[in-house]
């Protein structure tokens, strides 16, 4: 087996909130955003992560690039370990790990010009390259997303929000990366524009080689992107499993309850389905439920979902042999 | 007669840099009881539609047309006349709850305003009604989450809270603007399923704006599909998307990722909407047409009803649309 392209183990990301003002004599109350997630992505290949807001899917995202600070391994190529490096050392990996992000206007600098927003990762990491080779490159990198390079001096204002998105996927792509970590980026975009940038997301990963992290609410675009999903709640892994096996046999209770909210385009089906409905709200995550966090909404839940946190389970051998890539977090399943 | 009838509504809007031209020449017609759902991409016009009705366009917007209420003319008219209307008669809810409800009060108050106002209750009487009202729309512990501030509630529940507070004086109309689009998919399936349920139980139509086609799939009667300000087709839901009449309504729904099928390669709809300050002469989907004729560009065919119930403006006829 070849080794994975990043390894994640135990990944953990806790907030100290100090509520009332910061005094010596306040207590300091932990949200724990991200609760030890375990996942391996190889190259190539796209992992989905969904769940709803609030299950710290962009911590998660966040986490995996430090930019905010977790506990955990991080493991790049099966040789270096990225959490414990020093700001210089993690500068050599930040080439390899770019991302793009979800409002697309508002993560491009108001007050420079498109070929500077693009050029900048590129200028920071390689400083040895001449101007001129640098606009070559933008230029390049401005028609590989369809933008005309030559409204390369234009500002991000005068872009409508499927084209800033697009800069922001050139300005990711620069450095030629070998994964991306998207977070949420077609949710501000309309629906012919989504379709736009999911198309190019996933042509470019194709002729790149590149792997994805695609972080997203919307499931339909999500399993359209997708080999691997993971299926979060709450900080914790409830689910994770090849794109086909999750959908058509999703077998965690939230799973199987958020697949089947998704309203689909066609009023037979749609009026057909069955809906899971489920009841409350999202627990704080302030004081997050005992054992399983998810049994306070659960259909299924029993005395021993309060005692136990489940474990993710290993996964099982089916008929021929082979282990499915099936996991899932349940005491009933 | 029709619950509303709204006859060649357009809205503009002046700007520094000229008339936007939001919403034009649209016209659509609803029964008692009846679901209507308008979609549209952002800046189709479909929440300025929905505004204007109310006239809560903003300082700077102008409507023309006609918009008839139970066969009364309430566009343009003194906002006294149009104060009897809101909110007793026709209600809205709108998309961002947090934004939507005052910070400063509490629930229960910015309830029972309108009850007073509108029913002449008593504070008492209309604490209970809102109570009462709250617990409708599934609030658990009603009376002591009437009590608390908006920021007490989880997005969700204020969308509930909103609907309660459009359902007190039990309007013929219910306008919804984008109920779900900032909420989650499992609270959207709560919220969707509790329309129906109080549509059920109030018998009120209701004119949903929403870019969500699933949405409008599971919930509505008819649709009203727009796009640049103008209606590319409407008709009753069924027969649209099993057999979209107009190119864009065909290329929205291809465009579509669903969870139901397989995955391919999407249709794409190239280019990007247009801009309102100066609108085509023709068809405005006419640059991102892959049907487009020669002349679609300069001349607008006006929507023409083609099969039962059905209404569409497009130059091409529907058979050639494959």
């Amino acid at each position: 087996m070849s080794t994975p392209l990043l390894k994640v183990e135990d990944l953990r990301v806790s907030f100290d909130l100090r509520s009332g003002g910061d005094m010596p004599w306040t207590k300091t109350r932990v949200l724990q955003a991200v609760g030890g997630v375990n996942f391996e992505l190889k190259q190539g290949e796209t992992l989905g992560i969904v769940g709803e807001s609030g299950c710290g899917k962009s911590t998660l995202a966040r986490a995996l690039i430090r930019m905010v600070k977790a506990t955990g391994r991080v493991v790049w190529m099966g040789e270096q370990e990225l959490l414990g490096l020093s700001k210089s050392k993690m500068m050599k990996y930040r080439s390899e790990i770019q991302m793009v992000f979800q409002d697309p206007l508002a993560s491009l600098n108001p007050r420079k010009t498109v070929g500077q927003i693009i050029a900048e990762p590129l200028r920071t990491h390689s400083p040895k390259l001449s101007n001129d080779e640098v606009i070559a490159q933008v230029k390049e990198m401005m028609q590989k997303v369809s933008l005309l390079p030559n409204q390369i001096n234009r500002y991000p204002h005068e872009f409508s929000g499927g084209q800033c998105q697009r800069i922001g996927i050139a300005r990711a792509l620069i450095v030629k990366p070998k994964l991306i970590i998207c977070d949420e980026p077609v949710s501000a975009l309309d629906v012919s524009i989504q379709a736009q940038v999911i198309n190019l997301l996933m042509e470019l990963q194709q002729e790149m080689g590149l792997s994805l992290v695609f972080i997203a609410h919307d499931l339909s675009v999500v399993k359209h992107i997708s080999n691997r999903v993971m299926v979060l709640y709450l900080g914790k892994v409830m689910e994770v499993a090849d794109r086909d096996d999750l959908y058509d046999n999703p077998r965690h209770p939230y799973t199987q309850a958020l697949i089947s909210a998704v309203p689909i385009p066609d009023p037979k089906t749609e009026r057909a389905k069955n809906v899971i409905l489920l009841e409350g709200d999202l627990p704080s995550p302030l004081a997050p439920p005992s054992g399983c966090v998810f049994r306070t909404r659960c259909a299924k839940a029993q005395k021993i979902c309060g005692e136990v946190v489940p474990e993710l389970k290993e996964p099982e051998m089916n008929s021929n042999g082979q282990a499915s890539s099936h996991r899932v977090a349940c005491h009933f399943e | 007669m029709a619950l509303l009838d709204v006859q060649n509504l357009s809205v503009k809007f002046r700007t520094n840099d000229g008339i936007v031209n939001a919403v034009n020449d649209v016209s659509f017609s609803m029964d008692p009881g009846q679901t209507l759902a308008i979609v549209g991409e952002s800046g189709s016009g479909k929440s300025q539609t929905a505004f204007s009705i109310l006239g809560l366009l903003a300082q700077n917007g102008f409507a023309t047309g006609s918009v008839k209420f139970n066969g009364n003319e309430i566009l343009n008219v003194s906002t006294n006349e149009l104060n009897r209307v809101r909110a007793a008669e026709i209600a809205i809810v709108f998309q961002d709850p947090m934004t939507s409800l005052n910070p400063y009060m509490r629930v229960s108050e910015q309830m029972t305003e309108v009850l007073i106002h509108h029913k002449g209750m008593t504070k008492t009487e209309a604490t209970n009604e809102a109570v009462r009202m709250l617990d409708a729309v599934k609030i658990p512990d009603a009376k002591g989450r009437a009590q608390q501030y908006p920021h007490e509630f989880s997005g969700g529940m204020r969308q509930r809270v909103m609907i309660a507070m459009s359902l007190l004086c039990r309007p013929k109309l219910l306008i919804a603007d984008e109920p779900t689009t900032a909420l989650d998919v499992t609270v959207q399936a709560q919220i969707m399923s509790l329309f129906s349920e109080i549509q059920k139980e109030f018998g009120m139509g209701v004119l949903l704006i929403t870019h969500d086609l699933g949405v409008v799939a599971g919930f509505c009667e008819e649709v009203l599909v727009l796009y640049g300000g103008r209606v590319m087709e409407q008709g009753p839901v069924d027969p649209i998307f099993e057999q979209p009449s107009h190119p864009y309504t065909r290329g929205l729904l291809k465009a579509i990722p669903r969870i139901d099928q397989g995955t391919k390669v999407l249709d794409t709809i190239p280019g990007t909407p247009p801009n309102m300050m100066n609108p085509p002469l023709g068809c405005p989907f006419e640059p991102r047409c892959q049907y487009a004729l020669e002349d679609c560009g300069q001349n607008l065919q006006p929507l023409k009803a083609f099969s039962k119930g059905r209404l569409r403006s497009c130059n091409r006829a529907v058979e050639e649309l494959v």
